[in-house]
């Protein structure tokens, strides 16, 4: 058991951490006369470290996550939730909301899709929860940052707020909240390419380049946020914003995130440099939750299949389960790091 | 030729919409290109992930940002 353990602890550090590039680096900078204790030294540190690490992963993971993507396209997700009914769809909706590749630009299609096959409102839903909220890139993300614990329950607890906010819609009876154009469209099946394992490769290989172009910017901004907040902001201002002396740092930290939209890859800087400097643990992860669940571009866009009633329910719903998912952290911190 | 993008607005959306016009130019071939974000429109085609790429009334790729060489390829097949 023990040996597993510093297998694993190992694993986690050296290899999803990167923690040799961190040591690497300091003594790079340190052999070019750049004291890594001080506030430059450490913020530059920090930067190039976090900055390669995070670029490296996102690569790899995007890659891996394309790959089996291409297994799950919306098509097919129709195909399978049509054949659960219940709480069990709710819960293999949320779990392909995981795995399926899905833009807010698709969602109205795919509100029409689920809809045509049968499928109650609710079931859809938990998709939509559980879609930006947790991807198998924010599990192993979390996990080289943060450590498996809070990575496994970070996911699980995702996948309980998209079951619990789809079957509450579902009891509220909000059928009459959805534009009527929705119900009213008769969805073909068009002919599915099938794809060679070649095709996976390319389309996995296209989407962690194509990723890694379209946010490097967003990474290198987040991370500098980070340097600055890992070096510069007193940590005494961090703890009575964020940390121990506010009790409603989830709830300032859950509505800040809200509007915004990142991508996880680049809010993570800013997350682990906001722990690292006394935030809680719950303060953090509830920001991080909204941003990557709710924004304003993709509210805008699923306004057009609902009506504002449920689309404010909808919010509500998102906004709640974060902010008790972040007390929920607050009171297990201890436990998980 | 008719040529239609279906997108809700996209940065993805967009980047066919100006692949596709490019493509078009490249091969010189005579057609006129469409932007539809219109999702009322857009779901006339049974499209469930975007964007996507219609020639002549058929839906020809979904889901998938093509390249300029890639779009040549399907226009040279479509005019024959």
């Amino acid at each position: 058991m023990e040996t597993l353990k510093t297998i694993w602890d190992f694993f986690q550090s050296e290899i999803l951490g990167m923690a040799w590039l961190n040591r690497l680096i300091g003594n790079l900078l340190n052999f070019f006369g750049l004291d890594t204790n001080g506030k430059t030294g450490g913020s530059v540190q920090f930067f190039i470290y976090d900055v390669i690490k995070i670029m490296v992963l996102l690569v790899i993971l995007v890659f891996i996550i394309s790959y089996i993507q291409s297994y799950f396209p919306p098509e097919r997700t129709k195909k399978i939730l049509g054949r659960f009914h219940g709480i069990g769809a709710n819960i293999i909706a949320a779990l392909l909301g995981t795995v399926t590749p899905f833009c807010s630009c698709s969602s109205i299609p795919l509100f029409i899709g689920f809809t045509n096959v049968g499928l109650p409102i609710g079931v859809t839903f938990s998709f939509l929860i559980s879609s930006p909220m947790v991807d198998l890139g924010s599990l192993i993300l979390l996990m080289s940052i943060f450590g498996w614990k809070v990575a496994v329950v970070y996911v699980l607890i995702g996948l309980v707020i998209a079951v619990t906010g789809g079957t509450l819609i579902e009891k509220l009876h909000l059928e009459n909240q959805v534009e009527e154009y929705i119900y009213g469209e008769k969805q073909l099946d068009l002919p599915q390419e099938k794809l060679r394992f070649k095709d996976r490769i390319r389309y996995a290989f296209e989407g962690a380049f194509g990723t890694a172009k379209s946010v490097v910017v967003y990474v290198l901004i987040g991370v500098g946020i980070g340097a600055v907040i890992h070096n510069w902001i007193p940590a005494d201002l961090i703890i009575n914003v964020l940390g121990d002396n506010n009790p409603f740092g989830v709830i300032v930290a859950a509505i800040a995130g809200a509007p915004m939209y990142a991508d996880i890859f680049s809010v993570i800087p800013i997350a682990e440099a906001l722990l690292s400097k006394g935030a809680l643990l719950g303060v953090v992860l509830s920001f991080m939750m909204g941003v990557t669940t709710l924004s304003l571009p993709s509210l805008i866009m699923l306004r057009k299949a609902v009506k504002p009633k449920l689309l404010g329910i909808f919010t509500a719903i998102c906004v709640i389960g974060i902010i008790i998912t972040g007390y929920f952290f607050n009171l297990i911190q201890s436990i998980l790091i | 030729m008719n040529i239609k993008i279906l997108g809700g607005g996209c940065t993805s959306c967009k980047k066919l919409y100006e692949n596709t016009k490019k493509a078009v130019a490249e091969t010189g071939i005579k057609a006129e290109v469409e932007y539809i974000t219109d999702m009322e429109k857009v779901m006339a085609y049974s499209v469930m992930s975007m964007p996507a790429l219609v020639v002549n009334e058929q839906v020809v790729a979904m889901g998938k940002v093509l390249k300029p060489a890639e779009i040549v390829k399907i226009l040279e097949k479509v005019s024959g």
